[in-house]
């Protein structure tokens, strides 16, 4: 397949950068997306051109690195897919593809596709975890948790943090990702102690990185990889009101 | 283009964080799910007034001396356990309150959400949300225009042709009568049934009432609401230029 990529090139975070269109005559349909950034950067190399840079870890849909926004839309045209599980396959041949950073203010583009999303990583260290002695695992019918409540606990702690519903949303709102990290613990029984501090800390910290609000739009769940639904964010401000009102 | 390495930025300025008040509705107030859960309130509270406001309209019907009595009767309600007009102007403050928290609440919330966003993507996204979502901001700054219209139509009578005190009747049909009234009215009430539409799910949603088996029941009960709305506030303007009310 031939394909035109037009790349946000940005040479760092003080840069004001600007798209550049590279052909890539060579591209196979089996190729992932990242595949066909390697494939181009080994040429961009070789003619001594700066390579674009861009987030990577485990290509296979596990880390959340890898976020780009495709032809407007986080992680590329297809659904409950990340970037580097998505295959050249999706595009036809002769096609002109958009390759542009995550953009929100609250990250912070390094450069060319890379951004700073070191906001997430706030919020998670705000709350986003159980305080539990290390150990030897606990016997696990100690702690009874009914089926459907392991379920959405189950769902929601899939998010990966990999920011697209940041991207997505016009508002740059984190609500997502923070959403589903409250429904994670606060629906299981571990993490109730701190049911009522974690939400209040968890949106605090969502506010002060400047994320944006929601507006209940919903452009997140669609870009969402793992599909984290327009619920959890029901469910957060649930708990938000809950512990507002000062119930533990 | 000479080969760089990408650094880490130096972490940008935070925005500064606000201590925490040991007040916690100061904390609710200044959070973004606080602001929106204060729009969601006060939204329900208007609309609970618009839907008793839109039935009482449409005793206009019942011809001129039905529907003066009834207007009268509206400045009067609670006596004599309420002493004169009272109810009214509790009524008034309350309202008044509610519009004024989310507007502020409104304008406060959409100030920080475009600056969260400032940069555009070269494509358009995908088109999740519907037309009601993308008019919430246009269509909540002509309700507020169309508020001080409305109030200085037929509450102080100022820009009323009619304009007699007490003849609620013949003041609305003197203003329905002019073609451009009407018209402004019917551009302010399809902006209100689409505000209602995404408004009420979105309310369900803030104040986290929304469950996914409900989800349906909730958008429905949204759409009927907005049509009902619509429908049922301009029947009378449609009807005083029709001239099957003069
Ligand atoms: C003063 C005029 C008004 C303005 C400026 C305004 C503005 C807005 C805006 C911008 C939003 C979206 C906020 C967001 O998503 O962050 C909104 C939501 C809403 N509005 Fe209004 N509006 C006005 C009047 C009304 C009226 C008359 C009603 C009564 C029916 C109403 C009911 C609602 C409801 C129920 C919501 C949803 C709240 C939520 O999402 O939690 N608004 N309004
Ligand atoms: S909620 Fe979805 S889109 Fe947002 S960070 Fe988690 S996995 Fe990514
Ligand atoms: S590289 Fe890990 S999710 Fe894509």
């Amino acid at each position: 397949m031939k394909l035109t990529l037009r790349i946000w090139r940005q040479a760092g975070p003080a840069d004001s950068g600007r798209m550049v269109a590279y052909e890539v005559p060579d591209a196979n349909p089996d190729m992932s997306f990242l595949e066909l950034l390697d494939v181009l950067n080994e040429r961009l190399t070789l003619e001594g051109d700066d390579p674009v840079t861009f987030d990577h870890d485990c290509r296979e849909g596990i880390c959340g690195s890898c976020g780009v926004v495709i032809n407007g839309q986080a992680h590329g045209p297809r659904e409950r897919t990340t970037t580097c599980q998505l295959h050249m396959r999706e595009f036809a041949d002769g096609d002109v593809i958009d390759v542009e950073p995550w953009r929100s203010v609250a990250f912070g583009v390094v450069k060319d596709l890379m951004v700073d999303r070191s906001g997430l990583d706030r919020i998670i260290r705000a709350g986003g975890y159980i305080s539990a002695n290390t150990g030897s695992a606990p016997e696990a019918h100690a702690t009874p948790v009914p089926k459907p409540i392991a379920d959405t606990a189950f769902d929601n702690a899939t998010c990966i943090g990999c920011g697209a519903c940041v991207a997505a949303c016009p508002n740059g709102s984190a609500m997502l990702f923070t959403s589903a990290k409250v429904t994670h613990l606060n629906s299981l029984p571990q993490g109730a102690p701190e049911r009522a501090d974690r939400v209040l800390n968890l949106v605090e910290a969502m506010d002060a990185e400047g994320f944006g609000g929601c507006t209940n739009t919903g452009e997140c769940t669609v870009a969402c990889p793992k599909g984290i639904p327009l619920d959890s964010i029901a469910t957060l401000n649930r708990e938000y009101l809950r512990a507002s009102l000062g119930r533990k | 283009m000479a080969v760089t390495t990408p650094t880490r930025p130096a972490p940008a300025p935070r925005p500064a964080r606000p201590a925490r008040s040991s007040f916690a509705p100061l904390n609710f107030w200044r959070s973004t799910i606080g602001k929106k859960t204060v729009m969601a309130v006060t939204g329900l509270l208007m609309l609970a007034f618009l839907i008793a406001h839109m039935l009482g309209n449409l005793k206009i019907f019942y011809g001129r001396d039905d529907f003066d009595h009834y207007a009268d009767w509206l400045r009067t309600i609670g006596e004599p356990v309420l002493h004169g007009a009272w109810y009214l102007w509790i009524q008034r403050f309350v309202l008044t309150l509610a519009v004024v928290l989310h507007a502020v609440s409104a304008y406060q919330l959409s100030r920080r959400d475009l600056k969260a966003r400032p940069a555009k993507y070269a494509h358009k996204q995908r088109a999740k949300a519907g037309y009601a979502v993308h008019v919430m901001r246009y269509g909540g700054i002509t309700l507020a225009l169309f508020i001080i219209y409305h109030i200085l139509d037929f509450t102080t009578l100022t820009l009323n042709r009619h304009g007699v005190e007490g003849a609620a009747y013949d003041n609305v049909v003197s203003s329905f009568s002019v073609w451009w009234v009407t018209a402004i009215y019917i551009v302010a009430m399809i902006f209100l049934g689409l505000h209602i539409q995404h408004g009420f799910w979105s309310a369900a949603q803030t104040l986290g009432l929304n469950r996914p088996n409900r989800d349906r029941a909730v958008h429905g009960i949204a759409t009927g609401l907005a049509v009902l709305l619509t429908v049922g506030f301009l029947i009378v303007p449609v009807a005083v230029l029709a001239g099957l009310v003069d």
